[in-house]
């Protein structure tokens, strides 16, 4: 579904990414790890087409994102580091807004069903400035697959949530990779990203330095593995 | 219809934001109604005829205020990020700068529409004439248009407030001399047909940069 292709990404003479290799395929979660600059979040914003690339090639779905046009986004939901909600409408108006412009259809009960799945229905009305942090994050998790795209780009979901926050949106995640999603999400949290991927990468350097399924990794494990790889 | 559709859902936003915030109108109402009184007392006391220096207090209101709107709209857009929850959106990003433009014409709109009773009263002027409304809503379409698209520029620069006007003062000069030389006509008893190559400089200028701005959007947002 995902396929990256000798990615290069320099900001002027600096590179970030230095020759990414990576396939995603249908239904698949991937979590990708990696220290602060290591290139995690800059890959996600090319493969979300926020970001142009220097060299080599990402494809979704088999179509090049430099080629496609507009329509391509429509296959991707996007939870960055910032909600991209509207603090002064409510909830349900955000929603309604971005319905709207991904040509959202029957509009009205897909709305409601999103706001169900995030546990958001009693605050539809309330304006998003009153929210707290975690309901803010659910808010973005319904706002990137209100249009049902079949890959969900998550950058860092969990940062800033509390324990509790962090169990729901695990919970949530679980819900959104079942079936034939394909999920790429970035976390500094070793534990709960294996938990939550079946497959666990870590970028370093800008380069795919560990690429392994987590089935039968413990958190113990990845953590000293990680530091091997990354040198901490 | 999808593109029409994606234009008026992102105005429907910007006037519901707008409506529950009122921070653009109000700060452009009062600053633009506190410019003309400070104008008003000062040309009072040394002009022998304030129609002289009317169609320029009208514009220097007119732009100033805008500039505050600009400005604000897209600050709207950089809070939590949400420029990049429209770029991210499956649609030709010159829709973005049609909702943008729209909505920004409207909040100009209101305050022209309280500004022309107030600087009749004031001045003792009749400035509620047709003609005049035309001339004035052809320079705020142009006005709109390019500021639209310098706002979206200067939105990501550090000192974005002082920049906006920067850009967007010397690239206005075509539309404040037309403005102020159609004004001034239209006060001194000019009809329509005299200040025609006025209008006609208005309405080239609107389609000039509305055509530019259009395709210059897409780069303008671009990382």
């Amino acid at each position: 579904m995902i396929h990256v292709s000798k990615l290069v990404k320099a900001f002027g003479r600096r590179p970030v990414l230095r020759g990414v290799d990576l396939d995603v395929p249908a239904g698949q979660s991937v979590a990708l790890f990696g220290p602060n600059g290591a290139g995690k979040t800059t890959l996600i914003r090319i493969i979300a087409g926020l970001s142009k690339l220097t060299a080599g090639r990402v494809t979704l779905g088999g179509q090049d994102i430099q080629r496609s046009g507009d329509g391509l986004r429509r296959y991707i939901g996007v939870v960055s580091h910032n909600p991209l909600v509207y603090d002064s409408l409510t909830a349900e108006e955000n929603l309604q807004f971005f319905g709207r412009i991904y040509d959202v259809p029957e509009l009205e009960p897909r709305l409601k069903t999103v706001l169900e799945q995030v546990g958001l229905t009693a605050r539809r009305k309330d304006v998003v400035r009153t929210f707290s942090r975690g309901m803010i994050q659910r808010l973005a998790i319904a706002r990137a697959i209100l249009h049902d795209p079949p890959i969900l780009l998550l950058d860092e979901p969990d940062t800033g949530l509390d324990q509790q926050a962090a169990d729901m949106l695990r919970t949530l995640l679980a819900d959104l990779g079942s079936g034939d999603r394909t999920v790429l999400l970035t976390t500094h949290n070793l534990e709960r990203g294996i938990e939550w991927a079946d497959r666990a990468l870590i970028l370093n350097g800008g380069r795919i330095c560990f690429d392994a399924p987590t089935a039968g990794l413990s958190g113990a494990e990845f953590r000293r593995i990680y530091s091997d790889v990354v040198g901490g | 219809m999808s593109f029409l559709r994606k234009v008026l859902a992102i105005v429907w936003k910007d006037v519901r934001a707008e409506l529950r915030t009122k921070d653009i109108l109000s700060s452009m109402l009062v600053f633009a109604g506190l410019s003309v009184l400070i104008f008003q007392f000062a040309f009072d006391l040394r002009a022998d005829n304030v129609r002289l220096v009317l169609p320029g207090v009208l514009w220097i209101a007119v732009t100033f205020a805008g500039v505050l709107g600009l400005n604000r709209s897209f600050i709207l857009e950089q809070d939590r990020g949400c420029m990049e929850g429209l770029l991210l959106a499956p649609m030709d990003r010159s829709a973005i700068y049609f909702g943008k433009l729209i909505g920004n014409l409207l909040f100009i709109a209101v305050v022209e529409l309280l500004l022309l009773p107030l600087m009749s009263v004031l001045f003792n002027v009749s400035l509620l004439s047709p003609t005049l409304v035309l001339v004035l809503a052809l320079g705020t379409l142009g006005y709109a248009a390019v500021g639209t698209l310098f706002a979206a520029l200067s939105i990501n620069t550090r000192a974005r407030e002082v920049m906006l006007p920067i850009l967007l003062f010397p690239v206005m000069i075509p539309v404040f001399v037309a403005g102020v030389q159609a004004v001034s006509g239209l006060l001194d008893g000019d009809t329509l047909a005299d200040i025609a190559k006025w209008i006609r400089l208005l309405l080239a200028y609107d389609g000039i940069f509305i055509a530019a701005a259009m395709i210059l959007f897409d780069y303008v947002v671009e990382e």
